[in-house]
């Protein structure tokens, strides 16, 4: 197999994820789309541990799962507020701090 | 030596077979995730995204992860995206009011950054082969490098992920 492969697989993923957090105005859709770019880094992560014969990639790769889990907790908590508060979760209408 | 040349080639070719079926469904469903006008389908094809995940980790022989990934991953980020789903009401069915007015420029940005990486990532690995006698690196090897190696790292990650889910109770409590 080729490391581009799976590099390239992850790239994608990752330009995917970054177009539905700039295009999604719904704050569920937005944290979606950064678990697609956190899962292609890594991928990226253990595909450059097999290329290397190491067992690092593997124990970054599960240090992300953890952040991952932890943001996408305190991320949902926010949205959970904004909710509360503004009984909507659109995105464009969070412009508090908008100068 | 050539029956052992040519078997792994058979497995080169199984491989780029195996490769090629999951990454195909993973492209489709990650564009449907950023695409779909249904929320709750956007969650169920992150799934599919996920699980492809998981497949390719199984294929670089990181069998730890691969379980990891299905664990954490489908059975607690998607459940908890879903309950989030739920308790803002967001619309369950087909709506057109989920995407902002910048669709255009994000697809500009993306592409871009797609060809940016693709050039890098041609220019710097080439065709560079995984090495084919890759030895499995097991479970216990990756236990016995998180407890010797990277002890601190460890426990720093599990204070950071009690003080995340203390401010997420904190956060989106009543009171």
């Amino acid at each position: 197999m080729h490391l581009n492969a799976f590099l390239l697989l992850a790239a994608f993923l990752f330009c995917t994820g970054v177009y539905g957090a700039l295009a999604r105005k719904n704050a569920v859709l937005v944290l979606m789309s950064i678990e697609l770019i956190l899962n292609a880094v890594n991928i990226n992560l253990v595909a450059f541990g097999a290329f290397h014969q190491s067992i690092v990639g593997h124990i970054f790769a599960l240090f992300v799962v953890a952040i991952a889990a932890a943001e996408v907790g305190v991320g949902l908590a926010i949205v959970l507020l904004i909710y509360r508060n503004r009984h909507s979760i659109d995105l464009s209408e969070v412009d508090l701090m908008k100068g | 030596m050539a029956a052992a040349a040519a078997a792994n080639a058979d497995l080169n070719t199984m491989g780029y077979l195996v490769f090629g079926v999951i990454a195909t469904a993973m492209a489709v469903s990650a564009v449907r995730v950023v695409t779909t006008k249904n929320v709750v389908h956007a969650a169920l094809y992150l799934v599919v995204v996920l699980a492809g995940v998981a497949a390719l980790y199984v294929q670089l022989a990181a069998e730890f992860i691969a379980v990891v990934q299905v664990l954490v991953y489908i059975g607690a980020i998607v459940v908890l995206l879903l309950f989030g789903t739920m308790l803002t009401r967001a619309p369950i069915g087909r709506t057109s009011d989920l995407d902002n007015d910048q669709r255009i420029a994000s697809a500009v940005v993306s592409l871009f950054l797609l060809g940016v990486l693709g050039w890098a990532l041609g220019d710097a690995f080439g065709w560079q082969h995984l090495p084919a006698d890759g030895s499995v690196q097991r479970t216990a090897d990756v236990g016995n490098s998180i407890f010797q190696d990277f002890v601190i790292p460890f426990e720093v990650i599990s204070i950071l992920l009690l003080a995340a889910l203390v401010g997420a109770v904190v956060i989106a409590r009543r009171d």
